[in-house]
């Protein structure tokens, strides 16, 4: 994948100081809408869900001076489509603060598109315990859902067509600079 | 960033590289993982049907397959070589047949002849994992004593090992043999000069007829049981004499090292190839081995049966 540079074709969305604007909003909207922060459990989608979610749990901590919990939630074996995709989906070990009966727990992905990696999370979560709540946090909301899912926090809207395709790069999982691009096909 | 996994069978450890070896260790992590959740199933193979095809006996090893299909939501269906068509003269490749046409996606198969896994992967569609071939490989036994050294040591390059025993019929020694020796560990194998001869130093290990000399040196000892059941009398010198000259006893195991990690694919032979009180000391994994190996078939069945075919 990292080879494949932007090309000409490549439109770019958000640069690191509009990534940057975006999730310090999410995080405001977060202190907001959960007056007990202290329940509340930030759980990336690896690769890249994991470190927007420790992004803005930095940045909950620099306003709000409480630390909140992140974990990681795989969800590569609760997928639908195993043995359906030429590439077998990498497995990670999976990480969550227990028991989480009690918690609000937030999903944190890069894109949100068809709403079945969101499933597959909701799926492996229910398998660690009963959280009081769950709430989606997405870097981008592209459209195109298959599923009955939406998301409560979106640091972007990318309308876009399904020919299309989003490329978010981060610079602790990618080795480049922070940016999300859009590619015409 | 890693290899990715292309092949619909596991047959040996001989064939895979050091990366793909590496990525079903990773792999087996995060099913490990699994096993701490409340709810220890997942939906990984949900519609697809495992075969264990036992054509020689076996308890734990098929236990632990059907346990690992079980987590990953398969179907299991167990055939053993009394129940099945092979003692009405069926030959293996059409019982094997019928299995495929019955759309067994999987098929996890133990047999007294070397090479009847690779004999199947090569005529059948459905995933072939090798639980044991005659005295050639037993691949998930080699991954799961590789994924245990790996846990309690934090690598396994550069660490001394030291196998144990009857090395000439075991599939086990082969497995780890291929394993450790390309993961960069130092394999000694130690035993009566009737079953560990010299032949094996082709495969990058050292020999020794004197267990006393390696102990002391060594990161992890792996006993292997002393098969009765295979045992001729050429080979073997008696039951008392392999415990006076190989067994790890309370004594020899005073020559260890503190961190020394005892190992044994099991069943254990308490008071032959090992006393009772070292199986159920403080350096002994033997049960972490157990735990271990569900999680790495996990990893196998899931690398295997969920790839595209």
């Amino acid at each position: 994948m990292k080879d494949r540079q932007p090309t000409s074709a490549a439109v770019p969305i958000m640069d690191a100081a509009a990534i940057q604007r975006a999730l310090r909003r999410v995080a405001h909207e977060i202190v907001e809408r959960n007056p007990d922060l202290c329940s509340v459990v930030l759980a990336g989608i690896p690769l890249r869900g994991v470190e927007i979610a420790r992004r803005i749990a930095e940045f909950i901590r620099g306003s709000e001076k409480i630390e909140i919990e992140t974990g990681i939630v795989d969800v590569a074996m609760h997928r639908d489509d195993v043995g359906a995709r030429a590439e077998l989906p990498i497995v990670h070990e999976s990480k969550l603060p227990l028991p989480l009966e009690g918690r609000t727990l937030i999903i944190v992905d890069d894109v949100l598109y068809t709403g079945r990696t969101v499933r597959a999370a909701m799926d492996a979560i229910s398998s660690f315990g009963r959280p009081a709540r769950i709430q989606l946090a997405a870097l981008i909301d592209r459209g195109h859902r298959e599923l009955p899912i939406r998301a409560d926090y979106v640091g972007k809207n990318l309308p876009s067509a399904a020919t299309e395709k989003v490329r978010v790069r981060l610079e602790q999982t990618d080795g480049e600079p922070d940016a999300v691009w859009l590619f015409k096909e | 960033m890693k290899a990715r996994w292309t092949r619909k069978d596991l047959l040996g450890l001989r064939e895979l590289s050091v990366d793909e070896i590496n990525f079903i260790l990773e792999t087996a992590d995060a099913f490990k993982q699994v096993g701490t959740r409340e709810i220890k199933k997942v939906p990984a193979l949900r519609g697809k049907t495992l075969v264990n095809f036992f054509v020689e006996p076996s308890t734990r090893t098929r236990t632990s397959f059907e346990l690992a299909a079980s987590r990953l939501s398969a179907d299991v269906i167990n055939i053993s070589a009394g129940t099945s068509s092979l003692t009405k003269g069926e030959t293996l490749k059409d019982t094997a047949k019928v299995l495929e046409a019955n759309h067994a996606d999987i098929i996890v198969l133990r047999h007294s002849s070397a090479g009847a896994p690779q004999f199947l992967a090569q005529r059948l569609k459905s995933s072939i994992i090798n639980a044991g071939d005659g005295a050639h490989e037993h691949p998930t036994q080699g991954l799961l004593d590789l994924y245990t050294i790996r846990e309690k040591r934090e690598k396994i390059d550069d660490l001394n090992v030291v196998i144990v025993g009857d090395i000439l019929f075991s599939r086990v020694a082969r497995s780890n043999i291929f394993g450790l020796t390309k993961l960069g560990a130092r394999v000694t194998l130690v035993g009566p000069s009737t079953l560990v001869p010299r032949e094996f130093e082709k495969l990058g290990v050292e020999i020794s007829h004197k267990i006393d000399n390696v102990l002391p040196d060594a990161d992890v000892v792996n006993l292997l049981r002393i098969q009765h059941e295979r045992q001729r009398k050429e080979y073997f010198p008696g039951i008392g004499e392999y415990t006076a000259l190989f067994g790890l006893t309370k004594e020899r195991a005073k020559l260890l090292k503190p961190d020394c990690l005892i190992m044994h694919p099991g069943p254990i032979n308490r008071g032959v190839e090992i006393d009772s009180e070292v199986a159920d000391g403080l350096q002994s994994v033997v049960l972490d081995q157990v735990t271990n190996g569900l999680a790495v078939r996990m990893a196998i069945l899931y690398l295997c049966g969920g790839i595209a075919t």
